[in-house]
């Protein structure tokens, strides 16, 4: 009667001894996954950065690479030591007083923001009209929108020359409807990077939308009706703010990259448009002043982590909401 | 007091001729491209019934619901609720709510926002919402969770909070589809009785689908069995039970024996069949021609399974104990006839040890009544 009780009272619900090894290596194998993004980070991100960080806060030289100092340990520790004293903020100084980089930031930050919020405007009906769509012609319309990808960047913006341009496509149709009597000057306008940017960022707008508006439930807009509101107002309550985690997600990916973007203000834009892009461009290719591009490149960085984690944070969100 | 019970015994609008009909499917047609989900339907509905729609997964119930909400309008036919026809009415202009299998809470609202939903809709003044909700919460018990996202509860709780949400506009038809398909079978007994005081209390119309017999049985005054987008028998749980009108309601319904023969003659109200073997039975019944085919049916535990032959009077047929399942209340016993046919019998177990005790391959004799069953014709 005893030992029966023993054994029932000593008997682990867990096999501990045998669980252990292969939780150890569960264990292993789980952190070894969590580490390959953070060495592509280190390697893509990182290394990168403080090579051009780096370079922003060495001088301008006529030589090859040209900048200095060009850190190595040809003359030995010591020799490595003065070189690192060498480096100086001066470059970042320097734009701070010449108001023509303040300018650049600040109308880059302006023509991405407005071609942002264009692009939200043109992109959300056309992904609530795939997420709305027949299940069956769904995939197709989601090609149509990539589709543009497989021709190459920089010929479909030198299409829209040929399209916005005095004598272009677009002049010549209005012209012949009688909509105008005269050529609509478009091209080197902001209007034209305006057009370029919704048209090239569309894409990474419309794809977030679509998979966040196409996971709805629509019950959702059901129950919304069925409990008295008009299907205007439910969209305001319902859907609107149940896409807000795709709305964050495209705009950001529209607003990033187009707050640097160089291509399209350079071909659409014409000479007189200030933005950061070209600003860097010239400085890199024209002026060869390495440390200075360097330095606009840092500070441009900088601007755009604070967006980057407000969509971290909202993306953090959104998954808590999730389930 | 009156209990729930005799409340309900004297509840019966569909008995009284002048009753006036709170809603109806009139000729009731839905087609979706060439397939009808509902089929030249007709059904009424009376004020604070609790109806419930009954029938296997695809049969329309759900399309019958919806056209009612709104969302969706019949091919042809037309829904009267109240005395005035829905059609052409948006689901936001109607005066009935629904909840929704998926229960359809807002993610992105708290437990109070979700349930003040509609009341902003109608434009309540705040104060009256505030006191709505407050009253909504503590009639499903969720005064703590007010604060909550659907998301922290648990499956129960999201159930209650989508019946306080489609409560709290007071609607005059309050329609629920699969309402407690969700939960897990003991959370669900529980919640049918709350189902039922909930529509006692509110004094709500309730029409409600499922396809789970016992919970319709439980909870509605009427049911309306469906089929294939028809409607084969709308009775009270009883009627349904001991009355039911076609071999589908029989078989859907509970367990059943199927007697069938041809009428062999008749006598004051009663009818002699033979089988194909040649077994003869005699039932009640009002108008079988003689030489028609029919079907009588009946409940296993309108059946005694003895060891002797029964006196006369009653009906008998001999055979051997094929199987006996013994369930703590009561024993079912399933009999091989002489003619093959096997009848299911089920005796309650009122006496510790049987009188009579059975097993396997006994010789056994089942008897039954004229009046223990119906008959069917179709
Ligand atoms: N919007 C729709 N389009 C096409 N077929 C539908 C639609 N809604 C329902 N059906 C079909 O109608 C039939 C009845 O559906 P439903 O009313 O949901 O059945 P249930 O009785 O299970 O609630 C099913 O076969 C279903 O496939
Ligand atoms: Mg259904």
């Amino acid at each position: 009667m005893s030992d029966i009780a023993a054994t029932a009272s000593a008997a682990p619900p867990v096999d501990v001894s045998a669980s252990l090894p292969a939780r150890l290596a569960k264990g292993f194998v789980g952190r070894l996954v969590i580490i390959v993004p953070y060495l592509w980070l280190l390697f893509f991100f990182l290394v990168p950065f403080v090579i051009v960080f780096k370079i922003s806060l060495s001088q301008s030289a006529i030589s090859m690479p040209p900048y200095t100092p060009v850190l190595d340990f040809s003359s030995g520790w010591s020799g490595f030591v003065g070189k690192l004293k060498q480096l100086s903020f001066d470059n970042y100084l320097w734009l701070t007083q010449d108001a023509l980089y303040f300018k650049a930031y600040l109308s880059s930050v302006v023509i991405a923001g407005i071609s942002t919020i264009l692009t939200l405007l043109v992109g959300y009906p056309i992904a609530y009209g795939m997420a709305r769509a027949p299940a069956t012609i769904r995939p197709t319309l989601l090609m149509l929108v990539i589709l543009p990808f497989w021709t190459s960047f920089l010929i479909r913006v030198y299409a829209w020359i040929g399209i916005l341009k005095p004598e272009g496509l677009l002049n010549q149709l209005l012209l012949s409807l009688h909509v105008i009597s005269e050529p609509l000057v478009i091209l080197n306008t902001y209007t034209a990077i305006f057009i370029g940017i919704v048209y090239s960022y569309l894409p990474f707008m419309v794809l977030p939308l679509y998979s966040s508006l196409e996971k709805m439930d629509y019950s959702l807009i059901e129950a919304a009706k069925d409990l008295g509101c008009p299907p205007t107002s439910a969209f305001w309550k319902i859907t609107f703010p149940l896409s807000l985690p795709g709305v964050i997600a495209g705009c950001l990916l529209v607003f990033i990259p187009a707050v640097g973007e160089f291509v399209i203000p350079d071909l659409l834009g014409g000479s007189q448009t200030l933005m950061i892009g070209r600003t860097l461009w010239n400085e890199f290719f024209s002026n060869r002043d390495w440390p200075v591009s360097s330095a606009v490149a840092v500070i441009l960085l900088l601007l755009l982590i604070v967006p980057i984690m407000i969509f971290q944070q909202a993306q953090a969100r959104a998954q808590e909401q999730g389930k | 007091m009156k209990s729930l019970g005799s409340i309900r015994r004297a509840f019966a609008p569909w008995n009284d001729p002048n009753a006036k009909p709170y809603i109806q499917f009139e000729n009731v047609t839905k087609k979706f491209g060439d397939f009808t989900a509902v089929n030249n339907l007709s059904l009424t509905i009376f004020e604070r019934e609790f109806f419930a729609l009954l029938g296997a997964s695809g049969c329309g119930k759900s399309t019958l619901l919806r056209m009612l909400a709104g969302f969706e309008e019949p091919t042809a036919g037309r829904i009267m609720l109240d005395g005035q026809d829905l059609r052409g009415i948006p689901p936001y202009r109607r005066p009935v709510n629904m909840m929704f299998q998926s229960y359809a809470l807002f993610p992105h609202m708290s437990v109070e926002k979700n349930i003040a939903f509609g009341l902003k809709q109608e434009g309540m003044p705040s104060a009256d919402i505030q006191k709505r909700v407050a009253e909504m919460l503590r009639l499903v018990k969720l005064e703590q969770f007010a604060k909550r996202k659907p998301h922290q509860l648990s499956g129960g709780q999201r159930q209650r909070v989508a019946l306080a949400r489609s409560v709290a506009k007071r609607p005059k038809v309050l329609l629920l589809d699969e309402p407690l398909g969700a939960l897990d079978k003991k959370l669900r007994e529980e919640t049918q009785f709350e189902l039922m005081d909930l529509q006692q209390e509110l004094g709500l119309t309730f029409v409600v689908v499922t396809h789970d017999q016992e919970e319709a049985m439980t909870m509605a005054d009427r049911i309306a069995i469906m089929d294939k987008g028809e409607v084969m028998q709308v009775a009270t749980p009883a009627e349904i039970y001991e009355a039911p009108t076609s071999r589908f309601v029989a078989h859907f319904v509970g367990n059943v024996n199927m007697f069938e023969g041809k009428v062999a003659d008749r006598t004051a109200g009663t009818a002699r069949i033979t089988g194909a073997s040649g077994a003869q039975i005699v039932v009640d019944n009002g108008d079988a021609k003689p030489g028609s085919d029919i079907v009588f049916a009946i409940r296993p535990e309108k059946i005694k399974v003895s060891s002797k032959k029964p006196a006369e009077g009653v009906n008998a047929l001999e055979g051997e104990v094929y199987d006996i399942a013994y369930l703590g209340d009561m024993t079912v016993y399933h009999v091989k006839l002489d003619d093959g046919q096997i009848v299911r019998a089920s005796a309650l177990n009122a006496a510790r040890i049987s009188e009579d005790p059975l097993t396997w391959n006994d010789r056994a004799w089942v008897s039954f009544r004229p009046d223990a069953g119906v008959v069917l014709t179709r």
